[in-house]
């Protein structure tokens, strides 16, 4: 296990080292400055823009921003509502797999519409390889093409002086899409060809087992999800078992590079940050923060997992691999651990191992950084998501230094501190109200076991099942803590509910609050200036997200996982 | 200073406090600050639980009326702070009222015959004649004749002032005394719109509205309530689900100790105690809006004369030419000054004096003649015993010498440039045909001026020295002095150019003035100070007027504007820290009967459940009490760099506001257990 601890350390340092060419480029793209792949893609995108009768140089200010982004989603999410409910009776489905239940498509589409890549179906038996392919592979270019342009036009808005527009949602999003997105993926997805994860239009195979049984093995347009759901923080595998799957995941090299492309566009975004504010040392401290917010988290997770679960050697289970229960023998505790922390941490959702079968506290790892929502997080709105959190540590910071408070030499007044609230307030809302109209019902319902029958083992594990289930619909992460039947109404309807809300809330108030910051002045610089970079303001910001997390969820976080841990024989 | 300050232990002030902390329960008062008012229905709700269950002999009543009471006096406590800054205020106010007194005025008629009417009868733009011994009935303008005038009750200066029509000495207050000679005023304002009104009303506090910062804090603040309500009325359903059911009192003590009360209780404590310090300082602004304003000032214009300099050059030093002793050029320069009645001309006689022990001579036998300064000699001097001294301007001193019929000495041009460099005047003395030598006249900068600017820098602040010398001038006595820039032969429409570069730049300009033609500036800068014995334009065009007319007062104003947000945001971090421990002493209390495992949550070792929530309400309600000297007064403010301010606030109020409680709520709970109530 010692090797895993160097690997996990590695696959953190070499994601970093190339999240800060890929941010520098990001930077480039957004900023319209040449870059050397202008000459390939220069083409396409103009075709794209054209045929869709774009006008490039159009500037628009947030408020049509926003409105392009919700109409353009809004497009997007019902016709992916429509092929999820025809799919029975469209091409493409060599499985003759039929369309989706009501509830379950509306859940689908809202879920692949908004980054979040819930799942409340198996993909084997699902979706067809139209939907795959046409819906779900394409959500998935295009919502974390969304979050970066959202995340590019709230970075304008910083950078700019007396501004009132904050680029084009349209160019900004074939921009990230073919700029940005295409390419990295087709690189990924060439890796994973090479490691034997599939590519192909045929249905499933059919396998004769060693005792004479047959087994059908599914296939399907495979490499080319798993790069984009990787590098977009979509998450959505085409199996149901994700990336524990051995076809989407079928070596160490294919664990490594699908575990650094988790990290790898969230990481960037916060490099590009300070080339388009033209501020190094504020990038510099944001990325920081995140990592000093990420660590421990991951060391938690780590330590928890590899020192395995103290009930299981009564029970005559070796724990001396760590706590092997729901992780693949191919992974092992720590490397499993790793990709927990991330891919909640970055609000990615794809998994290699049973979130469930975590022990308490690696689960409470994983779900702090859903809650947080800030370390990394998805494409763009990770920074968006922390920008809120800046303003409000610019607020009480810049009062503290006895000025009206400013960030980037904006001030920030009432009407930001509204906007900021209004982001800031959604998060928490949706998953302790969302867990507790869920809570309610279970101990409401007589006999809600026969009645209800989400839950298999009630008691705190239930309830962290319920709690993450809401935390990751609100964080738009996707992943599951599972052993929760949630392919019924009521998760359907309440889970997509609060991704849409979860989605739109905290990306419209922050371009508002963007679109308000761009149209001040400047404020030069002086000694008396709070400056964002420094390591005092560093240490101020991960303070606010740290205490405002644990305000929000400490109780939550003490009736699931910290009753769970507290309930273990101790002495492990 | 001419304000009474009221302390803490000033009796009458506690006592009205402490009737208005109850008075202020309404609840139309308290729906004005939302944190409290979730404070109030909480109280409500307990109180209302405590009575059923002591009717119905149900629950825990004993537990519930304890939670009550200590409820009900965190909101008595938030009251009773923000009644003692008001009741400070009114004390001042007061002050003031007293000073005014009912008078009469003697109303100029358009047929020039004097009518007497009730001053509070005057409206804007009417006549009065004010003779002497007689109060001046309404703020107005001299519009003709010239008055010494009593303005101690305003300013607390003893000194009488004069008052003039036209230039810019000619506004005057009312309530204010003629003391010699007979002025015409025209009224410049309104019924209960005079300076004095709206001073008192500032005072109290009547008139004060939200400022931008004020407003900004309310909804961050309304935020984290929202945020604490949202987790509080989550619980129940949640702890259903474990089988746990939670009484209301412990959930209403949860929202109250989570929610910003501590900052929520004292906000507008601080903001009512920021303008009673300026108002101590003599300083009264126009709205808070200037006050924060101050906080943020990037630039300060200040004027050279009387703001950076003492008003008057001063003689320095007697520099002969060569073959003259320094004695015969002082003797010289003395005899010239002797009837020189200017502060330059008196300064002369009294360094000859202390240089070279030449006293004051009687000249009165001696027939002489002096010649007096005019701006077309630009020279004056004395004809006295035969001898023709002059002193004045190096070129017309030369052409008078050459005049004589001398010649300009080698050595003069040298001297007289290096005086100039270094940012004093040149005064050529000669006798006849002989130029002596140079007075150095120097304009002496003010004590301490030097380490100001230097804290000012440190704050991250600009200074701009304004004067109509010469740029060479210019130039020394603004290295002399310390300042970062000057802007040398300046118009108004200098300095109002400057202004709006450096606000096109996002940059915060404050000037003092007190001229007619200071007014657009004033009216321009971001933070206007007009000194009270300026012109109204001046005081109507400026957003705060310096009682004292002391043009250094602009550094103190934004130090007390810099104080008060900083007052602010440490009350709110420290608010927040707080939350912490409280967390830790209610939520394992809360939930132990459904898991009895929570004990280890109990890191305070707190003596039972019961006592754990108890002791986290009176520590919230008590921290009120004990912060509120510190909201009155503001925190302690020094002159730092941001980052080395940030860093040291962030350790008392931040780290000190999350270690603080841990002990504090300890103590409560030993006490408790002590007093036999855990």
């Amino acid at each position: 296990m010692s090797g895993d601890y160097g690997a996990v350390a590695l696959l953190i340092v070499v994601a970093i080292g190339l999240s800060i060419p890929v941010g520098r480029y990001i930077a480039l793209v957004f900023m319209g400055r040449p870059t050397w792949f202008d000459r390939v893609v220069g083409p396409l995108e103009g075709f794209i823009l054209r045929l869709s009768g774009v006008d490039a140089t159009r500037g628009q200010d947030w408020r049509q921003y926003a409105t392009s982004l919700l109409v353009s989603n809004a497009v997007m999410w019902l016709a992916a509502l429509a092929i999820f409910t025809a799919q029975g009776h469209l091409p493409f489905n060599p499985d003759a797999i039929a369309g989706m239940e009501p509830t379950l498509a509306f859940n689908t589409a809202s879920s692949f519409t908004t980054n979040t890549n819930l799942q409340h179906y198996s993909g084997e038996t699902g979706l067809s390889l139209l939907s795959q392919m046409v819906v779900v592979t394409f959500l998935q270019f295009m919502t974390a093409a969304t979050g970066m342009a959202a995340a590019m036009a709230v970075m304008r808005g910083l950078a700019g002086d007396r501004l009132t527009t904050l680029g084009n949602f349209h160019v900004d999003l074939v921009r990230a899409a073919v700029r940005v997105l295409l390419p990295m993926s087709l690189v990924i997805a060439l890796v994973l060809l090479g490691q034997g994860t599939p590519m192909t239009f045929d249905g499933a195979v059919s396998a004769s087992t060693l005792e004479g049984g047959e087994q059908r093995i599914a296939r399907g347009v495979v490499a080319s999800m798993v790069a984009i759901k990787q590098l977009g923080t979509n998450g959505g595998g085409y199996f149901g078992a994700n990336s524990a799957h051995p076809f989407e995941n079928p070596t160490a090299l294919s664990n490594a590079v699908e575990s650094i492309s988790i990290l790898l566009l969230p990481m960037a975004t916060i490099w590009a940050l300070g080339h388009v504010v033209r501020r190094r040392r504020v990038a510099v401290m944001v990325f920081a923060v995140m990592l000093a917010l990420y660590l421990p988290l991951l060391a938690v997770a780590v330590t928890q997992e590899a020192g395995g679960h103290p009930a299981m050697p009564q029970l005559g289970v070796d724990q001396s691999a760590g706590a092997m229960e729901g992780k693949e023998v191919r992974m092992g505790s720590v490397l499993t651990a790793f990709w927990a922390v991330s891919t909640t941490a970055t609000s990615n959702g794809s998994v290699n191992g049973m979130l469930d079968s975590l022990t308490p506290l690696g689960g409470l790892a994983a779900m702090a950084g859903l809650w947080l929502n800030c370390i990394f997080g998805g494409v763009g709105v990770g920074f968006v998501n922390m920008f809120v959190f800046i303003v409000i540590a610019v607020f009480v910071a810049g009062m503290m230094i006895g000025r009206t408070p400013e960030f980037l030499g904006k001030r920030v007044e009432a009407k930001e501190m509204k906007l900021a609230s209004l982001a800031l307030l959604w998060h928490p809302l949706a998953i302790l109200v969302g867990t507790a109209i869920a809570s309610w019902t279970w101990s409401a319902t007589a006999q809600p076991g026969d009645t209800l029958a989400w839950l298999r083992n009630p008691g705190p594990h239930g309830f962290s099942e319920m709690l993450y289930e809401f935390s990751s619909a609100a964080a738009n992460n996707g992943s599951g803590f599972e052993g929760l039947g949630d392919n019924t109404p009521f998760w359907n309807i309440t889970t997509g509910v609060v991704m849409v809300l979860s989605r739109y809330v905290p990306i419209v108030a922050p371009l508002a609050l963007a679109g308000s910051l761009a149209a001040k002045p400047t404020v030069p610089d002086s000694a008396g200036t709070l400056q964002a970079g420094s390591l005092t303001f560093g240490v101020m910001l991960w303070a606010v997200v740290v205490v405002l997390g644990l305000l929000m969820f400490l109780p939550v976080a003490v009736l699931g996982p910290i009753a769970e841990f507290l309930a273990l024989p101790t002495g492990s | 200073m001419s304000m009474p300050r009221t302390t803490l232990r000033d009796r009458a002030v506690v006592r009205q406090a402490v009737v208005d902390a109850w008075r202020k329960l309404d609840p139309r008062v308290q729906v004005r600050n939302p944190v409290m008012f979730v404070v109030e229905a909480g109280s409500l709700l307990t109180t209302a639980v405590f009575a059923v269950e002591l009717v119905s002999s149900t629950g825990d009543p004993a537990f519930s009326g304890h939670v009550a009471f200590w409820l009900w006096f965190t909101l008595l406590f938030a009251n009773f702070a923000e009644a003692m800054a008001e009741g400070r205020g009114k004390a001042q106010a007061d002050a003031l009222r007293r000073t005014r007194t009912e008078t009469t005025a003697n109303r100029l008629a358009g047929d020039g015959q004097t009518a007497c009417v009730p001053a509070s009868t005057l409206r804007r733009g009417d006549l009065v004649v004010v003779v002497a011994g007689e109060w001046i009935p309404a703020d107005g303008e001299v519009i003709e004749g010239i008055a010494s005038v009593d303005e101690s009750a305003i300013t607390g200066e003893s000194a009488p002032v004069i008052r003039e029509s036209g230039g810019d000495r000619s506004a005057v207050t009312g309530g204010t005394r003629v003391l010699s000679d007979r002025i015409i005023v025209r009224v410049t304002s309104d019924p209960g719109q005079s300076f004095l009104d709206r001073m008192i009303a500032l005072v109290e506090g009547a008139e004060r509205q939200k400022t931008p910062n004020e407003l900004a804090l309310g909804i961050l603040l309304a935020l984290l309530t929202l945020v604490f309500l949202l987790v509080v009325a989550t619980i129940p359903p949640l702890a259903a689900y474990a089988g746990a059911e939670v009484p209301i009192p412990v959930l209403v003590a949860l929202l109250v100790c989570l929610i910003p009360t501590t900052i929520g209780a004292l906000v507008s404590a601080i903001g009512i105690a920021g303008m009673n310090r300026l108002v101590q300082c003599n300083v009264l602004a126009m709205s808070g809006r200037a006050v924060e304003a101050a906080g943020d000032v990037h630039t300060l214009l200040l004027d050279k004369t009387g703001t950076i300099t003492l008003g008057n050059r001063q003689a320095a030093e007697f520099i002969p030419l060569p073959g003259v002793s320094g004695e015969e050029l002082a003797d010289a320069a003395q005899l010239a000054s002797l009837a020189d009645e200017t502060p330059e001309g008196r300064s002369i006689v009294v360094l000859a004096k202390a240089r070279h022990g030449l006293r004051g001579r009687d000249l009165t036998g001696l027939a002489p003649v002096f010649v007096p300064f005019s701006a077309h000699t630009r020279m004056s001097g004395v004809d006295v015993a035969g001898r023709e001294i002059r002193k004045g301007a190096t070129d017309a001193v030369l052409a008078y010498v050459i005049s004589r019929g001398g010649s300009p000495p080698q050595d003069l041009r040298a001297v007289v440039e290096r005086v100039a460099r270094s940012g004093g005047t040149p005064l050529v003395v000669a006798e006849g045909p002989r130029a002596l030598g140079v007075i150095h006249l120097k304009d002496v900068i003010k004590d301490g001026m030097r380490s100001r600017f230097e804290s000012l820098r440190a704050m991250g602040i600009r200074t701009v020295m304004v004067t109509g010398d010469n740029p060479l001038t210019a130039a020394a006595i603004a290295r002399e002095a310390g300042v970062d820039d000057f802007l040398a032969e300046a118009t108004p429409e200098d300095k109002m150019a400057l202004i709006r570069r450096e606000q096109a730049e996002g940059k915060l300009v404050a000037m003092t003035g007190d001229g007619t033609n200071d007014a657009p500036a004033l009216a321009q800068a971001d933070v206007g100070v007009a000194m009270n014995s300026g012109t109204t334009a001046a005081k109507e065009a400026g957003n705060m007027v310096d009682l004292d007319s002391n043009p250094t007062k602009l550094v103190e104003v934004v130090e007390i504007g810099k104080q008060l947000l900083m007052t602010r945001g440490a009350l709110t971090t420290f608010s927040i820290a707080n939350d912490v421990a409280k967390y830790f002493a209610i939520v394992p209390a809360m939930f132990l009967l459904a898991f009895p495992q929570l004990a280890v949550l109990n890191v305070m070792g707190l003596a039972t459940p019961r006592s754990a929530i108890l002791s986290a309400v009176i520590f919230n309600a008590l921290v009120i009490v004990a912060l509120i000297p510190l909201a009155l007064k503001g925190v302690a403010y020094r002159p730092l760099g941001a980052a080395a301010l940030l860093r040291r606030n962030m350790l008392v109020y931040g780290l000190g506001g999350t270690i603080l409680p841990f002990l504090g709520i300890k103590a409560v709970d030993l006490l408790l257990a002590a007093a036999g109530l855990a």
